[in-house]
This record gives C-alpha cells, structure tokens and sequence, in this order.
C-alpha cells in the first residue's frame, strides 16, 4: 500500500534511532583494514624489512633509553622492567587505559613520562620529542604481531565516547568529521591518494612525508588542519579519547609499529 | 653523536661477495623547509660516508642535499681477509659518527 499522508511520529521515532545507531552499525560492519594493505609494493617492502625499515632507527634508540640509567635515582626503565621483550611484551596493545591514580585514561606516551617522573626522577619529555618517540617505538614493537585490546568499559566508558563524539563531528572550514573520509570513503581517492580507514596499528609511523617518526596525535594534528580545524595540542585528554576510540576501532588489528606509511 | 645501524655478516668464506647496510639518522635538511614561523631551515646534511674494510677504503660517498632522511646505503664486498669493517659519516659541521664491525673470513 502506498502511503500519502504525512509520516506519523512513529517513523519519526524510528528515523531518529536509526540516526543515533548509524555511527555504531557503520563501524561494526567495516571490517578493520590496516593502512598497510592501502601502500605500495615498494612501501611496504621498506616496512617489512626489519634493517632498511627507517622506524628502527627509533627502536634502536628507544633500547638504548631502555637500559640507560638517569636521574638522581639512578635507575633506568630497565632496572624495574627488566628485559622490555617479556615485561613490556602485550603493553602498547592495550593502551590507552585507565589510570586508577591519575583519574583518567592516559595513553603509552603519558605513561612513559609518568614512570620517569615517578620513578626516574626526570623531567618529562616533551611531547613528539626524538626521545619519547623512540621510547614509544621501542615499547610498540614489543607488541608487534599482538591484535589491539583496549578497554572501554567502567572507568574508560567516558573517554571512549567522548573519542566517539570527536570521530563523528563535523569539523573546520571544510566540515568534515573523521568519519566523512575514513569511513563513508574509504578506497576512494583524494587527489592520488587512496583514502584510508585511518587505523592507528602501525603507530608511531615514520612517515615519508615528514621524513620523520610522528605519534598519534601528530597525525591527528596534521588530519584536523588538513580539514583546516584548528588543532589541539598533542597530548589532550581529547586527542587520547579519540586514540582509544581508533584503538577499539581498530581492534583485532595487529600491531605494526613502527609502520611506514606515505 | 646521531643514531646509526649497520649490518654486516659475522662470517663468510673467502671470495664470497658479501651485503653490507648501513643507515643513520638524520635529517637532511635540504635548504628549502620553512619552519611554523615561516623562517627558512638551513642546510644541514651529511657531507661523506666512507666504508673501509681491514683498513682500505671501499666505498666513499658524497651526499647532496636532494637525498631523502636517514640515508640508507647498501653494497657488496668481496671478502678476502678478516678485519673490521668501518663505517665513518661526516656532517657538515664536522661532526663524525662512527660504528665497525668485524668479520671473520674463514
């Protein structure tokens, strides 16, 4: 039967649960696709390979933060952790995480500063400084091969969705939320590039277009001014929120750290 | 003293041509980035890189600024003798970084 008559607030109803469920339905029915599958041959090859792979560099250097003693304690990552590759084995999959003693989630990076200000007795390093993200690396690829897990329920439930929010808001001069390009255009192209789901596996990356190692939120950072929004800074409780909601997102995905990526 | 990865094989049999790699980090500032300020960013590459094996030198680059971050180099030796194989990169300010190797040539 055709119907002719304006539409009754039961459709109404039903449009509006159908407005608030869509974001959770898109995502549950993409199947993560790491940022991986979108290189090409030569790319990847850079990143499989363990020696020409630039990242490891990073790694190298994180090792040798590791084990190195600082501070007027004296003591390194190492004389608490012992040997990074069983202690710190499973870590970088399952942050960002709630910190009980801090009252939110924190992310690899602020734990790392936390340790060494707690511990080590040192200053914080700087946010997207050669030394955190060396230390990041070394950490991630610990866990390289391990499927992502973070929790969001109980005390994270909060963050998630404000992480959420923050994927499915539209944003800056261009109005475009997160999602417009990663999911309602992933495969499509912009100018050459092929649009991906913007998965976070491989994080830290180095990147080859900043021929440089860059975190999380370097790449959130530079997604939202490519939007032409004006950033946060990174190491925002919103930027983490939103790393644990591409972290969910993701799950399942193995670890690449550090990835390659153009 | 920046951060440098080399590789080279712990053994091989006289005559054998052997690959070697050798990366470092650095940025290879080329002269022409700009910083958030919109200042220029110098120069600042690395000049030379050397490879010398039991003390005779087998490769001698010199670098440019049009080369990428972190170069990366591979070649092949023909292994003769054991001894160490050196790797010697210079900066344009002079700065040297240095890391060796040994092989055992049996």
């Amino acid at each position: 039967m055709k119907r002719t008559g304006p539409r009754g607030l039961a459709d109404l109803g039903l449009c509006m649960l159908v407005a608030a469920a869509w974001p959770a339905a898109i995502v549950s029915s993409q199947t993560p696709r790491s940022g991986y599958t979108y290189l090409s041959e030569a790319t990847r090859q850079l990143q499989d390979d363990d020696f020409a792979n630039p990242g490891m560099l990073w790694v190298d250097k994180g090792l040798r933060l590791w084990t190195q003693a600082a501070g007027s304690a004296a003591q390194s990552c190492q004389s608490c952790h012992g040997q990074a590759r069983e202690s710190m084995r499973s870590v970088a999959a399952r942050y960002p995480a709630y910190s009980p003693a801090i009252g939110h989630v924190i992310n690899l990076e602020q734990q790392i500063n936390r340790c060494r200000v707690l511990r080590l007795k040192v200053s914080a390093l700087s946010y997207e400084s050669e030394d955190l993200l060396a230390l990041t690396a070394f950490i991630s690829h610990q866990a390289k091969g391990l499927p992502m897990q973070v929790r969001i329920d109980g005390p994270a439930a909060s963050s998630f969705a404000r992480g959420k929010t923050f994927f499915y808001r539209r944003r800056g001069q261009f109005n475009l939320s997160c999602a417009n390009c990663h999911e309602q255009h992933v495969g499509s192209r912009l100018h050459g590039e092929l649009i991906t789901q913007g998965q976070i596996n491989g994080f830290p990356i180095y990147r080859e277009l900043w021929q440089t190692m860059g975190s999380t939120h370097r790449m959130f950072t530079w997604c939202n001014q490519a939007v032409r929004a004006e950033p946060y800074t990174p190491g925002s409780q919103i930027y983490v929120d939103l790393e644990l909601f591409e972290r969910w997102r993701g799950q399942s995905l193995p670890i690449e750290a550090p990835a390659v990526r153009r | 003293m920046p951060n440098s990865r080399i590789k080279v094989p712990k053994n091989a049999k006289a005559g054998d041509n052997i690959e070697i790699r050798a990366m470092i980090m650095h940025p290879m500032e080329n002269g022409y980035n700009f910083d958030t300020q919109g200042t220029t960013i110098p120069v600042h590459i690395i000049t030379d890189f050397v490879c010398t094996y039991d003390g005779a030198e087998v490769v001698r680059i010199q670098l440019q600024p049009g080369l990428s971050a972190n170069p990366y180099f591979s070649f092949f030796l023909t292994a003769t003798q054991s001894g160490p194989v050196d790797f010697t990169w210079t900066d344009q300010d002079g700065t040297i970084t240095k890391n060796s190797a040994t092989l055992l040539v049996t």
